[in-house]
Parts: C-alpha cells; structure tokens; sequence
C-alpha cells in the first residue's frame, strides 16, 4: 500500500471533503439572498419586450392601421385575422382586425412587417382570460389597449430607436 | 404556585395521568414535525441563495399549518388494483412506532414516560420496526415505482440497522446500562465527559446510520425523485400522505434526540459549575437536537445522492468493521478505567 494511498483512507475516514462540502453550504446561508419578490420587486424589462398586443393611433386620433394585411401574411402561427372595407372619406380601413392569442407565438413579426407601426407588442405581460373566447383580441380591444398604454409604447420605440 | 395543579394531578386515575404525559411529549413533537418542515424549506432554501416560503402569515411562519390544512381537505386516493386493508394500515405501521419510542426517552432528571431498563433495547426495536410501514406500504399500492421504493428502503434499513446496533453496543459497554436515563447520569460533566469523545467513531456511524435509516438525503434513495418518482408513497395523497410525512419527520427528531442522549450528554450543560448557564436542564436537550436537525437539514442541502451499490459498500463493508474495530478498542479502554469515561 502506498502512502497516498493511506492518505486517501485517511481523508475519507475523517469525512473532510464532506465538511468541505459543508462549509460551502454554509457560507452560503448567510450569503445575501438573490430572490426577486416578484409582485413587489421585478427585474428589469427590455424595450424589445413583446408582451400583450396593441394597435396605436395618431397624435390626431386617427387609427394608424390602413388593412394591408402584411401582418396577417407574415404571422407564422396564422393567428391575425383581418377584414377590410372602404370607409366613408374614402381611406382603407380593417373592419375586422382579430388575434387569437392562444395560436399567437409572441414573435414580433407583424410588429416588423408593419409599415406605419400600428400593430405593436406591449411590455404588458401580466393578463388572464377568465371565460372562453377572451382569448380573441378585436379591433376595439387592441385599440384600446393602444389607448391605456400608448405612454409606455412610446417610450419603449424611442428606447430602442437608436438600435435599429 | 403549581401546586394546587400538582394536588389535582395526582388525584387523577393513573390512566389519566400516563394520557396527561402523552399529550404532553406528543402534542410538542407534532408542533415540531410541524415547524421542523418550515424550517427545512427555510435553512435549505438559505443554504440555496433563496429565502425560502415566506409568504403565509408573518415571514411565512403560517406556512405549516396552511400545508396541513390542504393536505387534510384533500382526497384519500385509493388505487383499485391496490390492497385496500393494508394499505391504510401502512402509514399507520409506520408512524406507531415513530411516536412510542418516545415513551422511553429522557427529557430531563426523572422526566421520563416511562423508566424502562431495557430502554435501549426498546429503543432498537421500535426503529427496526419502522421498516415494516414501508415494505407494506411499498406492497399495499401494487405499483412498481411504490414496490421498487419499498425494496431499497427496506435493504438499506436493514443493512444500517447492523451497525447502528453496533454503535449502540459501544455506548451500552460505556455506560454500562441498557437505561436511557442511566446513560445520560453516566456522561454527567462537561462537554468532554460526554462519550461522544471516546467513542467518536461510533457517534459518526450513529448519526450517519441514522440519516440512512430516515432514509433522509443523500441516502434518500427509496425516494429519489429522478428514477422512481416518491419510492414507497407514490401512491399515497391527502392525509395517509401526511402521516408518512409526519412519520419521516418525527423519526428524524427521533434520532436527534437519541443522539444526543446516547453521545452528547442529554440534558447535561456542555459548561458544568457556571451559574444559570451551567445548570442541566430540558432546554439543553432541546439545543442538542437542535443541532443534530439542523445537520440532517445541512446534509440535505449539501450532498448528492447516493448510488445505490454505494449504499451499500459503506453500510456493510465501512460501517460495520468500523463498529466492531472501535469496540475491541473500547474494550481495551473499559479495561484500563480510561479518563474520566470509564472510571
């Protein structure tokens, strides 16, 4: 028997990698905590975040979507649904705009199809649906959305202007 | 001014009386089973750079009592291919002697349910057949994960029963008596008259032995979550989920307690001639196994699962040379009237 290897029997006998192991876990416990206490505290959001959906007006409050339908050709998840008619001063407009968000993948791509930034995705994250068929956004939903959250939808374009 | 509870205590049939005193340990040890959960989930959450459930009541000390409450709305499950007798009679089988070896354990001088000579002997015995609730139990669900489970349980209790027996062997050579409190009185002194000194061998092969027969990590095998879901009680739910719980948990303070008892001195002050401080008392005990739940918890948090065959190799082939070397050891110490132990 070599010596390393009654040194080896000696270490295992006398349990010192466990107490090794055990000071590890032991200094961790009086180690600043990293736990975030979500509804309290939350993490840092970027301005790409692409949460829950909303179409945006402008300034004069006129809806910005004219119906070209390239959100609806570019959604993977076929989960926009878009219906078009021409309105009385003669413009295009969608009378039916629907996103199913259960087929909805939270890409982003209708929101880079879009050419006049109606269509955009919100740094809203925290909904639920409580009754079947809450889950079809309509035209009056995602404007309104627009309208509640149009503050945080700008801040969060100029944020990333720079980067695109 | 207890006296007037005192007068009427002792005008109670004994029946009553011997009732009062089980209330007494097991309504505490509950309360502990109960905490004792809390502050698992809180020590290894810690341990993990979490700060655990804190959420319920105040800092989240309501949290084992919302626990219980859900798990005793919820539904006792009964499988349909399952044996229906024994298997509500397991979880039973398996708490019963959980409790009744407390029946021997000395809390303080005289504080004892009942002063049994055989204490140690008692002590063994009930343990050992703890391992019956999990094989039943394990057969009972007619499930393989619940038959798997239950067949490396009952493997690994055996196999370290032998050198817990061992260990406790050491101790009865020292003491010289199969009473728990007789062994206590024997370490009387300080923290370096306890035989946890002498017989530090045993002391690890005691607790160690021990985590394995609670079948606690990193010997938790006859659980491990990755291959056989919950081992034994898979199949369980609700309350006969709970009294598996209950009876896990009380044989983990079981074993801190015997600890303690057998190695650290009881409820001997580990400062022996300083006032207050150096008196014996039961809140010396309570610190001790304190202390040995809080290195269950530390090992949980700390080590890996065992593999199997590793269980194995260290409770037969490490284990129980070991108890036996150290006891021609001790004997050799008995003989010489070593230190202050064996005088």
């Amino acid at each position: 028997m070599t010596l390393k290897a009654v040194g080896g029997y000696v270490k295992s006998l006398f349990l010192l990698e466990l107490l090794k192991g055990m000071s590890v876990t032991g200094r961790r416990f009086f180690s600043p905590k990293i736990t975030v206490q979500y509804p309290e505290e939350k993490t840092p959001m970027s301005p790409r975040f692409r949460g829950l959906h909303a179409q945006r007006r402008y300034p004069n409050g006129e809806e910005r979507c004219i119906a070209c339908k390239l959100c609806e050709a570019v959604c993977p998840a076929l989960a926009i649904t878009i219906e078009s008619a021409q309105r009385a001063d003669g413009s295009r407009r969608t009378t039916r705009y629907d996103i199913d968000l259960f087929k909805c993948i939270y890409c982003g791509f209708c929101e880079e199809a879009c050419p006049v930034d109606a269509i955009v995705e919100t740094p809203v994250f925290e909904y639920h649906f409580e009754n079947r068929g809450e889950n079809i956004m309509t035209k009056d939903k995602l404007l309104a959305i627009g309208d509640k959250y149009e503050a945080d939808i700008a801040a969060a374009k100029a944020a990333d202007a720079p980067y695109r | 001014m207890f006296d007037p509870v005192m007068a009427f205590y002792a005008d109670l049939p004994l029946v009553v009386q011997i009732l009062t005193k089980i209330m007494i340990i097991v309504m505490p040890l509950m309360l502990g089973v109960a905490y004792l959960t809390f502050a698992e989930r809180k020590i290894i959450g810690y341990m993990q750079v979490r700060i655990g459930p804190n959420r319920v009541g105040p800092r989240g000390w309501l949290q084992p009592i919302a626990d219980a409450v859900k798990l005793m709305f919820k539904e006792i499950i009964l499988p349909s291919s399952a044996n229906r007798f024994l298997f509500v009679v397991a979880p039973v089988l398996s708490i019963m002697p959980a409790l009744a070896a407390w029946a021997v354990i000395p809390f303080g001088d005289g504080m004892i349910l009942s002063n049994l000579d055989a204490g140690l002997l008692y002590v063994l015995a009930l343990t050992s057949v703890g391992v019956y609730g999990v094989i039943i139990a394990g057969w009972a669900s007619n499930s393989k994960y619940a038959f798997l489970g239950a067949l490396r349980s009952a493997a690994q209790i055996v196999a370290y029963e032998i050198a817990m027996g061992f260990a406790l062997v050491g101790v009865l050579m020292a003491a010289g008596s199969l009473n728990l409190e007789k062994i206590v009185q024997a370490q009387e002194g300080g923290f370096l008259h306890w035989y946890w000194l002498p017989l530090f061998p045993l002391f690890l092969i005691y607790f160690i032995s021990g985590v394995a027969e609670t079948n606690r990590a990193p010997f938790d095998v006859a659980e491990g979550e990755s291959e056989i879901v919950a081992g034994f009680h898979v199949e369980y739910s609700g309350m006969t989920f709970a009294v598996f719980f209950l009876a896990e948990y009380a044989n983990m303070i079981l074993i801190a307690a015997l600890t303690s008892i057998m190695f650290m001195g009881g409820w001997y002050s580990p400062f022996p001639g300083i006032p207050v401080i150096g008196e014996p008392s039961v809140f010396w005990l309570l610190a001790k196994i304190s202390f040995f739940l809080l290195l269950f918890l530390w090992f949980r948090a700390t080590f890996p699962r065992y593999r199997y065959d590793q269980i194995m190799r260290l409770g037969w082939k490490v284990f129980i040379p070991l108890t036996i070397v150290w006891l021609v050891v001790e004997g050799v110490f008995v003989y010489v009237k070593l230190g202050p132990w064996f005088a």
